[in-house]
């Protein structure tokens, strides 16, 4: 780690939009009422990243995070993306 | 036409694409590496089907950002042909050179089947050998093909002409019981605004021969290399694409047969290189 640099860990939570339809969460809700979940409205299924990274600054970090998702981590036309800090 | 077909790990069509290129329509084709960054001045870049990088994240997605797509980008802004094929097709998506993504399977099985395909234009070099509201039967082979976008984009998507095959039964009729994996408004292959650029689902390498009992998709690859003369000959190649039915396979013979609908296409493009 070079001298100026903080070490991050940070979530990344990826979704279905919710305007998209969601096949998986879908079988998995139905699936869960089979067993005896009345209750279960609504199911969408996701991605969990941990990503821990180098920078000068959280705002640095934060900045390359939202580049990930954009880029990599999510299709923006069907997923959301939302980052949780673990630590800092 | 020199024909680069790009090899990821996990391409499990590259060697059927090369075949068709090379032997049935007696094309230069090469492979290209995923991580080389040169098309060796290829004119044609294939990306084929396959699981590249295990369809990790997200189908296509990794191969998206591999060395070779940057040359693949230039090639494609500068009006170079590039054909996605199935996992070509998602990887296309995901590196922005089409719109649109795609979602599991409505059923979330993989799908391995024949489907009906419905031509909607016809005036791109690789639909030039087919006629509009032509019914073709294509294999298809995945497990995320549910074209998805939004409302206002597959609007213009259609506005600007951009939708080329699209789900149909066998009469050539949009329905729900026809579109199997559940893709919006029925989609099976797009093209960019340009027209250089096309992405579909459907495997056309894989119903290339009349030994193979369906020659139904050569006409595409055919015209992919040898568009520009289409101008000139497209009666006549139509001509050649409808005759009659391809003869039932009755042997398997590593030697093209030219004898069918497909092999007459077949000689007619070897029989013209550029």
């Amino acid at each position: 780690m070079a001298r100026n640099e903080n070490g991050y860990l940070v979530r990344v939570l990826v979704y279905p939009r919710a305007e998209v339809l969601d096949p998986q969460g879908r079988a998995i809700e139905d699936a869960l009422g089979r067993i005896g979940f009345d209750g279960v409205e609504r199911v969408r299924a996701g991605k969990s990243f941990e990503v821990s990274l180098r920078a000068l600054s959280r705002a640095e970090a934060s900045e390359a995070i939202d580049r990930m998702c954009r880029q990599l981590l999510a299709n923006p036309i069907v997923e959301d993306c939302s980052v949780e800090w673990l630590s800092e | 036409m020199k024909c680069g077909i790009v090899v990821f790990p996990g391409s499990n069509c590259d060697h059927d694409v090369y075949h068709v290129l090379k032997r049935v329509l007696e094309q230069e084709a090469i492979f290209l590496w995923h991580q080389d960054t040169s098309l060796r001045e290829c004119d044609l870049v294939v990306l084929p089907g396959g699981f590249s990088y295990g369809d990790y994240l997200r189908a296509g997605s990794m191969a998206a950002h591999s060395p070779i797509m940057a040359a693949v980008r230039r090639h494609a802004e500068a009006g170079g042909r590039v054909l996605g094929i199935c996992n070509g097709f998602q990887m296309l998506l995901e590196a922005g050179l089409l719109p649109g993504a795609m979602r599991r399977n409505r059923n979330l099985r993989f799908l391995s089947v024949d489907v009906h395909l419905r031509v909607e234009r016809n005036d791109l070099v690789y639909s030039c050998g087919y006629r509009r509201g032509e019914v073709l039967r294509m294999p298809i082979a995945h497990a995320e093909g549910n074209y998805v976008d939004t409302d206002a984009a597959l609007d213009e998507l259609e506005r600007a002409g951009q939708v080329v095959f699209r789900y149909v039964d066998a009469d050539g009729s949009v329905a729900p019981a026809a579109n199997l994996n559940g893709s919006k408004r029925s989609i099976a292959g797009v093209c960019n605004a340009r027209g250089n650029v096309l992405g579909l689902m459907p495997h056309p390498e894989r119903c290339a021969e009349d030994v193979l009992g369906n020659g139904d998709g050569l006409a595409l690859l055919a015209g992919a290399v040898r568009g520009p003369l289409l101008g000139r000959g497209g009666d006549e190649w139509r001509a050649l694409v409808e005759g009659e039915r391809p003869a039932p396979a009755r042997r398997f013979d590593a030697t093209p047969d030219r004898g069918g609908r497909a092999g007459r296409l077949a000689a007619a493009v070897a029989g013209s290189k550029s």
